[in-house]
């Protein structure tokens, strides 16, 4: 039943580092994470990895297997052939802190940027009465995990770093489509999302929602007709001539 | 000695989960400094993983519902051991809780009316359970999170800092607290990434740190479950109680061996599906406890009547409380009746059509298909028994969450007593956000009441601190042989499962003492590769300490309790005893005064017995007596209203 396989993993810090060759055991029914903690267990037991509900479910063990960002929770290892090579390095995108863990503060630094909900004045709480059809679109980008890969994967970041300071990423551009469809959010957010956030960045070659997880439409669901409203404001000639008349 | 980062907050939460993180809303938006630390990153803790809902008598789905129900619900949940203080207030401050989620921006599913939408689920009389599909946890946790954010966001426009007022530190543990004179100084830790040390000077803190599970070989915990929170409480002085009260959850997956343990909602028995053994047989008609006979159907034809009519048809036995159908599954398996990989079957794919499964159970046909190559909606699932939930916990008064020690609060799993001898599906997570924010008023009302009066670490102990934690490098030198800490916990998982799991004996909890203890002693020549910096061993190894202490309590409190209830199930003690019912079995960790360090100073486990006190009269007159007498002894039901005629 089990078998040796061959894995190929990073190990190293912020200085040095290098893909290292092992030879670990693989069980039936058993995924790359597993193969990772039995490494830990057998031969490297200061292997640095993050992880945290091993289903799907926390998004702490964002990786890249073979080259495609991942779960390594999620990463089944029947779908290796037995004399394929594993090859498991960290996000690219991220500084690297150690072995497969990376710094992902970036994400948190734009969660902070991104306006929070903010109520209606009118309402007490227990008073909201929403629509599930209205609540159901912003509840698909609820299901978000936070695994970074979307962050990890979109090529504005990955690519060129310069890019950081203006642009958002995927999860929370997504973050204000959510907040702006939210039947009861009181604030104006579309322009925020092409002036602060880099919505322009995105050019809708969804690696974002290829990569969820989750299987979140992000580019159809959330980026494009986020896109959209802005365009919608920006070139409504009724909308231009109220807001040159409120200027 | 070692290089030491200093930080200094009114309020310290450790735990960034459910109660974690409403206990520092509360405690910052009653002006309080405010710390959270957590082992993981911000927003991935356990709580993330509640399936369910949230329980709260807010009566959308049926207006019948009301706390003095939901109450009544939790104490026969519990088989009449809670603390009927935390109950009472559980069930009447939950629906303001949730209503308070939506304001900062949560989207529970809706009732055609536009309100929050409400399901059913085990041991709630009426439809109860807040949710959004089956992933509530997640919105529970995200929108907390996002609340915190807001928060920071404020203090940013008023001070230019967004952690001026409430800072989340990230992969970052807690190894020690800080006692001063008997009261809380701080406490001392250090960052997951770099292994630097870090003491925040604070004079209070709220543990929040859920659970034990970790402890045991089949879980459905996650690795931060080790007890830190249980630990951290008896190293300062406080009780622990009901630590015999462990939750088997009766379906867990047990195949294939990387999600074993990993949990299959309830909703799957609630939406039709059934239990079989090898022979095909629909076995739990064969576990219908006397007690429970007239509630449960006792042939298929009437079981699968109740779906469609409940109130003319008895309720199908699948769909008896946890324990009870974890016990039978239990001993299906040990029959040798059981599924190839040591569970039973849990057939949904015969009961409903394909389409209808996928659109009620999304998150399990995913979670089968993607981690089991199994498609619920073809075949059926192989699962078992999975240790799922600690009833015990920290000995807290139920208005304030406030432990013996002052200046330590605790709140959630990590607190004992609101649960009593079973908990309730749903009951977590209103229970976190009700006594979440319970402990962060609690914390900012005792820094008002002391003033400039706060206790200061001592530097010896501080020191001593971060010696303790040091150890596993071998700057100590261990008297023994060194032992890999990978080693032990799997040593240590085993013997919870094998001697201290879902059916106890008295030999076999003895054998386990004796094992602990041994374990005890080992680990305190747990040697580690490597240096400090985001190193796996070394935290597993601090984490240890913990397990074992805990799991010593669990062991010694189960052995001492000499009765069948709830999580606790002694084979050579089957019934419940009324006997039992008022009596708390409590935790305490002898000190020594002399010894170098923290670990030496360290005795043992200590069980006293502690009177329950008696239910208040109103709350009492809740129930018929006739229920009552089940469970009471009849001296104790003189002040009910049919007695005193």
């Amino acid at each position: 039943m089990g078998y040796q396989a061959h894995f190929r993993v990073w190990r190293g810090d912020a200085d040095s580092g290098a893909l290292r060759d092992f030879r670990v055991e693989v069980n039936e029914g058993e995924v790359v994470l597993d193969v990772i903690h039995r490494l830990q267990a057998t031969q490297c037991p200061d292997l640095a990895v993050r992880w945290n509900c091993k289903a799907g479910k926390c998004g702490s063990c964002s990786a890249e297997i073979n080259g495609r960002p991942r779960l390594m929770c999620m990463t089944r290892m029947s779908t290796f052939a037995e004399d394929e090579t594993v090859t498991v390095t960290p996000m690219r995108t991220f500084p690297l802190v150690r072995d497969l863990v990376t710094d992902v503060s970036y994400n948190y630094a734009k969660a902070r940027e991104i306006p929070s909900f903010q109520p209606p004045a009118d309402l007490a709480p227990g008073e909201y009465r929403m629509q599930q059809v209205d609540v159901q679109r912003s509840q698909e980008f609820r299901k978000c995990i936070e695994c970074f890969l979307c962050q990890n994967t979109c090529h504005v970041v990955r690519d060129h770093e310069d890019n950081e300071q203006a642009f958002a990423g995927p999860r929370y551009l997504m973050r204000v489509a959510e907040l702006e469809m939210h039947p009861l959010d009181t604030a104006d957010r579309h322009q925020d999302a092409q002036t602060q956030h880099g919505l322009g960045f995105c050019n809708i070659t969804k690696c974002c929602t290829e990569v969820c997880p989750e299987h979140i439409k992000i580019t159809d669901n959330a980026l494009i007709p986020l896109k959209e409203r802005v365009a919608d404001r920006r070139y409504d000639p009724l909308a231009r001539l109220f807001r040159r008349r409120k200027e | 000695m070692t290089e030491i980062e200093r930080h200094a907050f009114d309020v310290v939460v450790i735990g960034a989960g459910g109660a974690g993180l409403r206990a520092a809303i509360e405690a910052r938006s009653r002006g309080m400094r405010t710390a959270v630390v957590c082992k993981s990153l911000f927003g991935k803790a356990h709580t993330v993983m509640a399936e369910g809902g949230i329980a709260a008598a807010m009566g959308n789905v049926n207006p019948n519902d009301g706390w003095q129900v939901h109450f009544r619900d939790t104490m026969r949940g519990g088989k009449f051991l809670n603390n009927w203080r935390m109950a009472e207030l559980h069930a009447k401050e939950a629906p303001e809780r949730v209503w308070e989620l939506e304001t900062y921006g949560a989207l529970f599913d809706r009732t055609k009316d536009g309100r929050i939408s409400q399901r059913n689920f085990g041991g709630h009389e009426y439809p109860r359970l807040a949710h959004v599909g089956d992933r509530t946890g997640l919105e529970l946790i995200r929108t907390l999170q996002q609340q915190i954010v807001a928060l920071q966001q404020r203090d940013f426009q008023e001070f230019g800092d967004y952690e001026a007022g409430l800072r989340v530190f990230g992969e970052c543990t807690v190894t020690d607290l800080l006692v001063e004179s008997g009261r809380v100084a701080g406490a001392f830790g250090y960052w997951r990434e770099s292994g630097r040390f870090l003491l925040f000077e604070a004079p209070s803190v709220v543990l929040a740190t859920g659970g034990i599970g970790k402890s045991y070989k089949v879980t459905s915990n996650s690795w931060e479950y080790t007890g830190d929170g249980h630990a951290l409480a008896l190293r300062a002085g406080a009780a622990l109680i009901n630590m015999e009260f462990v939750q088997f959850h009766p379906t867990g997956m047990v195949w294939p061996p990387s999600v074993k343990g990993i949990l299959v909602t309830e909703s799957v028995r609630g939406d039709g599906g059934v239990l079989r053994n090898s022979e095909g047989r629909r076995f739990m008609f064969d576990y219908i406890p006397e007690v429970f006979k007239e509630k449960y159907a006792d042939n298929e034809t009437e079981a699968d009547r109740w779906y469609d009519d409940p109130d003319h048809n008895r309720r199908p036995p699948e769909l008896l409380p946890r324990d009870e159908v974890a016990r039978a599954i239990n001993a299906e398996v040990k029959a040798g009746r059981g599924s190839p990989h040591g569970g039973v079957f849990l057939d949904i794919a015969s009961r409903l059509p394909g389409e209808e499964i996928q659109r009620r159970l999304p998150s399990m046909y995913h979670q089968f298909r993607e981690l089991a190559d199994v498609d619920i909606t073809r075949e059926p699932m192989e699962v078992g028994p999975t240790c799922h939930y600690v009833m015990g916990g920290v000995e807290v008064d139920p208005d304030s969450a406030a432990s013996g020690v002052p200046g330590l609060f605790a709140a959630g799993e990590v607190a004992g007593g609101m649960h009593g001898s079973n908990r309730l599906g749903g009951n977590s997570l209103s229970d976190l956000l009700v006594f979440g924010r319970r402990a962060g008023m609690g914390a900012a009302s005792y820094v008002e009441s002391i003033g400039q009066d706060r206790p200061t670490p001592v530097e010896s102990e501080v020191d001593n601190a971060a010696r303790w934690a040091l150890a596993p490098f071998g700057e100590r030198g261990p008297d023994g042989p060194p032992e890999n800490p990978y080693t032990l916990q799997m040593e240590l998982q085993q013997v919870m499962n094998d001697l201290v799991g879902i059916i106890r004996r008295s030999d076999e909890m003895e054998q386990a003492l004796k094992k602990l203890d041994d374990l005890g002693r080992r680990v305190r020549n747990v040697m580690v590769e490597g240096h400090r910096q985001y190193n796996p061993g070394w935290h597993l190894a601090l984490d240890l300490r913990n397990m074992v202490l805990v799991s010593e309590c669990v062991a010694r409190s189960a052995l001492e309790r000499t009765e069948s209830r709830g999580g606790h199930t002694r084979d050579d003690f089957p019934q419940m005893d009324p006997e039992w019912r008022h009596q708390l079995l409590a935790c305490e960790l002898e000190h020594s005064e002399s010894g170098e360090s923290r670990a030496d100073r360290m005795d043992g486990v200590r069980v006293l017995r502690r009177p329950q006190p008696a239910m208040r009269p109103d709350l009492l007159a809740l129930f018929e007596l006739a229920e009552l007498t089940k469970f009471y002894l009849a001296e104790e039901l003189a002040e009910h209203p049919s007695e005193k005629g």
